[in-house]
């Protein structure tokens, strides 16, 4: 895979797209989350825990984009597309963190250092595809979590993010050259 | 059909009863399709990494949170469980019901056949390099 640009749209409608959905996912979580909704969760520890196990997820997310972006292997538009997701993971922890902290929980902080696969990035192919798998990885975590909520409104909040880490996975393998959508069903 | 015939046709029978239930126990697993599984596993873990869940290089026969250097909960770690195939059935099944107050936020493989694929690929994969 040469060229990913071909199969992308332009510019534009990404940093178009960051624009629009920067608050409107974040306020439709919050609405849910509140820290009145939060009060009543019937087993707060617990949900504060999955919450967490996602958030440190999210986190490491942040720091890949992070070397992703500061490859200098990635080409336009990939290379907005990359901070326009690392930008919604940023909001996807940033809304985890406030509602662990609601529920009465510390929230894990970011670890000190990642040891990313550097050595095995030598191509925009290859940072894409390590991307892809974070994502997809990121797909049946929050697939494994939307089950085990105590407050149905987490499960949503979860089932939310699911999404949008679903379109970063499609959108990253159809950069790839890849079929975007494999399957019926994520698992 | 003679009283011979009838208790060996039985026998078989009987038999044919048993190795079905047995496989519907555990099925036995193959390392091949329980890499395509372990792709659930990698927003948290890798073979070889700790992130936000520990490595899983060299787990069979690995106390429970028995990596160096991986903050576990207290119940993970004071769960008195050795890996085997035989708890990682049951934990990777319903992490939380096996290990109430892990910190592992995952609902579980529920499929027996993709367990125990999956549990073949931890124990086909390579010690740990340190
Ligand atoms: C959302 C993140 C997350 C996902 C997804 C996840 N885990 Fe975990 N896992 C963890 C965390 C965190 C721990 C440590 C738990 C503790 O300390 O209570 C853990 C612990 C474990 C352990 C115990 C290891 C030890 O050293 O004692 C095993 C085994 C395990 N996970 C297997 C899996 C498998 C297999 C999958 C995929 C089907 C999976 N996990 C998916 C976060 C995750």
């Amino acid at each position: 895979m040469t060229d990913t640009t071909v199969l992308l749209p332009r510019r534009s409608f990404f940093a178009a797209a960051g624009r629009t959905t920067l608050s409107a996912g974040a306020v439709m979580l919050l609405a849910g989350c509140g820290t009145r909704q939060a009060a009543m969760a019937a087993d707060p520890s617990a949900d504060a825990n999955i919450l967490n196990s996602a958030l440190g997820a999210e986190q490491e997310a942040i720091a890949a984009y992070q070397v992703g972006a500061e490859s200098g292997l990635l080409s336009q538009p990939v290379l907005d597309l990359a901070v326009q997701f690392q930008g919604h993971h940023k909001e996807h922890a940033d809304v985890l963190a406030k509602i662990v902290r609601d529920l009465g929980g510390q929230a894990v902080e970011p670890l000190a250092s990642y040891d990313f696969p550097t050595d095995q990035l030598k191509s925009e192919a290859d940072v894409l595809r390590f991307a892809a798998g974070l994502e997809k990885g990121a797909v049946s975590a929050y697939l494994g979590a939307v089950p085990l909520f105590a407050e149905r409104e987490l499960a949503k909040a979860a089932a939310s993010i699911l999404g949008d880490e679903a379109m970063h996975w499609a959108v990253l393998r159809c950069a790839l050259g890849e079929n975007p959508v494999p399957v019926a069903f994520v698992s | 059909m003679t009283s011979g015939k009838a208790s060996l046709a039985a026998a078989v029978l009987l038999a044919l009863l048993a190795v079905t239930a047995a496989a519907a126990a555990a099925p036995l697993g193959d390392a091949a399709p329980g890499v395509a599984i372990y792709e659930r596993c990698q927003a948290c873990h890798s073979l070889e990494r700790n992130r936000t869940g520990p490595k899983h290089c060299g787990l069979l026969g690995r106390p429970a949170g028995g990596v160096a250097g991986f903050s576990y909960s207290a119940a993970l770690r004071d769960s008195g469980i050795v890996w085997s195939k035989e708890s990682l059935e049951r934990f990777l099944e319903a992490p939380l019901t096996a290990v109430p107050g892990t910190r592992m936020g995952y609902a579980g493989v529920k499929d027996p056949q993709e367990r125990a694929d999956l549990i073949a690929f931890l124990a086909a994969a390579a010690p740990c390099k340190d």
